[in-house]
């Protein structure tokens, strides 16, 4: 029998997913035994003749990392729709917008203005910016077009199924990819990590208290963080109770907060919105003028709240 | 008739980037455009955020350098508000730094570079890649290539909490500190590191120096610019990735320039082409003069080759022995051959190596004394360190609660963009003539791109197909004549 073939293509992302698939280490090479890469970023042409030249649907798997950004990665996740099985939004950036989806805040306007005009290292008396078409004597260049937004994969395409993470750990990857070559797969649209919030087992959690209860908010700088308590608790904002569990405590293990890089569980929405509530309700004050009080005390909460996850929130973008 | 080849993809920078060559009619190459087409925002969109947050969001620029935007950004933090790490802090920092630089070069060496020299720049590209290079050195190797990059990124997930974007790092210090057993643990893989190190250049030494063709190719002058040259050096102006002034070097090796990073604004400035979403820096003081080098172009290198000839030296025993070697090899100082960057990768990986036993037999880096909690009115930071791909720059200003409202950054590989343009050109026009084109060439070109640039995707070459590149030939009517 054949192997089944896989893609692995990046969109606006940093390579920090592809690492996480060679930190798969000597199990990597077992991968290459069971399957036929057929395209993977850098590796491979993905030039439209090349990929268009596999038949529709022949392609098993294609992960796909990495936000929306540009024509480009839009044409390109259309094009692998239409060649594979299935698609799995492959890390925080596809599955959710991920941190550079913070740039919904902005525009493409002020991005090239800053970057190309007003940045100051820059020297661009003639007020250059790139563009999509450029004529030289030579020929002509051409550049995709940056939007103005980050999107999500399943924005633009029909998603089968999420890795989460930022990046994904390695047993989650190895765990999605037995599950496909086994076809032991569960309901479509499942993210494949456990279905529960990050506290549950969170190693903090034995020494939280009944309900933990905060009068301030305080930044990770300002204070000696204590490595054995609740974030929570001491005040620091953590979206581990708006976050879905499997990372493995990464950051807390480094005695720092959670960001929510993995999501939302499957109940909720809106990670934002379900940490503001959550936050809320550890508010040890009655009085909602004071509680509103303490949330407008935090720095940024928006882009706290929405660290990885602005574009697929109900957000999406300022306006 | 005027032809054109185009290379898409051909790199992993920032995402994607292709390579366009017009020929004129004799096939031979006119004038080639390296254009990144992507941009992400980074600068704009941290604007509003917390500035303690941007060592969390700043390495998402890099998945594959994510420690180096870390660290920068961390320093840029110390910065800000007036604050140093304490010793222990400081040391925790440039332990987990050097781990990094250990790992990312050495990687580089065996899944990328190694491939075009160990299997051979012109061999079957199915063969050319990490298998192939495994077939060509065995197993065992491989096995030790494998694993010394899990050790070096376990070590980072322990003091950075994960390998991919690290969060430990605080103005003032990092967030948690090392036991006496974690220390032990990693003595214990500093100590193969080392060990790692000097094979890696025992097997450059077999594999490349001793074979007549690739010394010919790495001194000839395909591969070759005298440009000026930019680092970090200590105040012995000795190598370092963490700290020091900047450097630089003339193409005939006199100091230009030495300056504290805070002062970069004085002697670095970027160009912008309507063609690639990247930005060209040069020397402020001397000014663009056009994708030339030489004295009077405004152009300069960073990286490992560009470290080395803008230091006097390196910090640690091993690594300058292996430093006077290269010199007095490949013949004198500064050396233009990029291809050198690759062997002057593996001198700074051992120096990494060894700068890594170092600190982690200094039992300073157990003391619990990790933080110094900033007190002062923050305003304005900038943070600098050798990033693998060299010089990166961090600059920051907040208002007065710490909220970001500028971010200027000098991403390492912008610093080499110019030059990759001419390499790429320069090679282009040597080896394509008449217009004679097949793989084995137009992989030297890639090569002269590849001696920059350690974050190609290790796994590149991890794949038994690689069909890396498909060359389209146009006409001017811009239909396909030819595919390769």
């Amino acid at each position: 029998m054949p192997k089944p073939k896989v893609a692995f293509y990046w969109c606006a992302s940093c390579g920090g997913c592809e690492e996480a698939v060679v930190d798969l280490a000597e199990d990597i090479l077992k991968v290459v035994e069971a399957v036929e890469f057929v395209l993977w970023p850098v590796a491979m042409d993905f030039k439209i003749k090349d990929i268009e030249s596999i038949n529709d649907g022949e392609i098993a798997v294609s992960f796909i990392n990495g936000a929306i950004r540009t024509s480009e990665q839009e044409h390109i996740a259309k094009l692998l729709r239409r060649k594979s099985q299935l698609i799995v939004a492959f890390g925080s950036c596809a599955h959710l917008g991920g941190t550079p989806g913070l740039a919904n805040f902005t525009d493409r306007k002020k991005i090239f203005d800053w970057v190309y005009l007003k940045a100051p290292s820059v020297i661009n008396p003639e007020g250059t910016i790139p563009l999509q078409k450029t004529t030289t004597i030579h020929g002509e260049l051409t550049l995709p077009e940056f939007y103005n937004s980050v999107f999500t994969v399943d924005q633009f395409i029909e998603t089968d199924y999420y890795l989460p993470g930022c990046a994904p750990p390695p047993d989650l990857i190895i765990k999605a990819i037995e599950a496909i070559l086994y076809r032991n797969l569960p309901e479509k649209g499942t993210v494949l990590a456990p279905d529960k919030a990050l506290c549950d087992s969170c190693n903090r959690r034995d020494s939280k208290p009944e309900k933990s209860v905060i009068k301030e908010i305080k930044r990770v700088h300002e204070v000696l963080i204590d490595p054995e308590k609740c974030f929570l608790d001491q005040g620091i904002i953590c979206l581990g109770p708006a976050t879905r569990d499997g990372c493995g405590q990464r950051c807390i293990n480094a005695n720092m907060p959670c960001r929510g890089c993995f999501g939302p569980t499957s109940r909720v929405q809106d990670q934002g919105a379900k940490f503001l509530s959550a936050l809320a309700s550890i508010i040890d004050i009655n009085n909602e003028e004071e509680i509103k009080k303490i949330i407008d005390s935090i720095a940024d909460p928006a882009g706290i709240f929405y660290y990885y996850a602005l574009p697929a929130s109900m957000l999406r973008r300022r306006i | 008739m005027q032809k054109r080849i185009t290379i898409d993809p051909i790199t992993r920078l920032e995402g994607h980037g292709k390579i366009e060559i017009f020929l004129d009619d004799n096939g031979n190459v006119e004038k080639t455009y390296f254009q990144i087409p992507e941009l992400r925002g980074f600068e704009v969109f941290c604007v509003g955020r917390p500035a303690e947050e941007m060592p969390r969001i700043t390495p998402k620029i890099c998945g594959v350098c994510p420690t180096a935007h870390h660290i920068c950004s961390a320093k840029a933090l110390d910065s800000l508000y007036k604050t140093q790490p304490t010793s222990s802090a400081k040391k925790i920092r440039e332990l987990m730094y050097s781990t990094f630089m250990l790992e990312d070069h050495t990687l580089h060496f065996y899944f990328l570079g190694g491939p075009d020299f160990v299997v051979g720049p012109t061999a079957n590209p199915a063969e050319r890649n990490i298998l192939g290079v495994i077939s060509k050195v065995g197993v065992d190797i491989a096995k030790k290539v494998i694993n010394l990059r899990k050790e070096c990124r376990d070590v980072i997930t322990l003091i950075g909490g994960r390998v991919i974007h690290p969060v430990c790092g605080l103005p003032g210090g990092v967030s948690r500190p090392l036991n006496e057993e974690e220390r032990l643990k990693i003595e214990h893989v500093a100590e193969n590191g080392v060990e790692f190190a000097k094979f890696s250049l025992k097997v450059f030494d077999d594999i490349v120096l001793k074979n007549k063709d690739y010394v010919d190719v790495i001194t000839g002058d395909v591969y070759k610019h005298n440009t000026y040259y930019m680092g970090l050096v200590d105040k012995n102006n000795k190598v370092n990735f963490y700290d020091g002034d900047i450097r630089v070097v003339t193409p005939d090796g006199n100091e230009f320039a030495r300056f504290k990073p805070e002062d970069y604004l004085e002697h670095i400035a970027e160009r912008v082409e309507p063609w690639s979403y990247i930005k060209f820096t040069y020397l402020k003081n001397i000014g663009w003069k056009g994708f030339i080098d030489g004295t009077d172009s405004g152009v300069y290198r960073v990286a490992p080759l560009a470290r080395l000839n803008v230091a006097d030296g390196m910090a640690t025993p091993l690594a300058q022995a292996e430093y006077e070697k290269m010199y007095s090899t490949l013949g004198g100082k500064p050396l233009h051959n990029t291809l050198a960057f690759h062997w002057a990768r593996l001198i700074e990986a051992l120096y990494a190596a060894e700068r890594m036993l170092e600190l982690s037999r200094d039992k300073e880096v157990t003391d619990t004394n990790i933080r110094n909690i900033p007190v002062s009115i923050p305003e304005e930071g900038i943070g600098v360190v050798e990033a693998p791909r060299g010089t990166l720059i961090h600059h920051y200003k907040t208002n007065t609660k710490g909220i970001i409202t500028e971010v200027n950054l000098i991403v390492a590989t912008v610093n080499n963009a110019a030059a990759i343009c001419m390499s790429i050109e320069k090679a282009a026009k040597k080896l394509i003539k008449n217009g004679e084109i097949s793989d084995g060439l137009l992989n030297m070109v890639e090569m002269a791109f590849r001696a920059y640039d350690p974050c190609f995707a290790c796994a590149t070459h991890l794949l038994k197909n690689d069909n890396r590149l498909k060359i389209n030939i146009y006409n001017k009517n811009g239909d396909i004549i030819r595919q390769l």
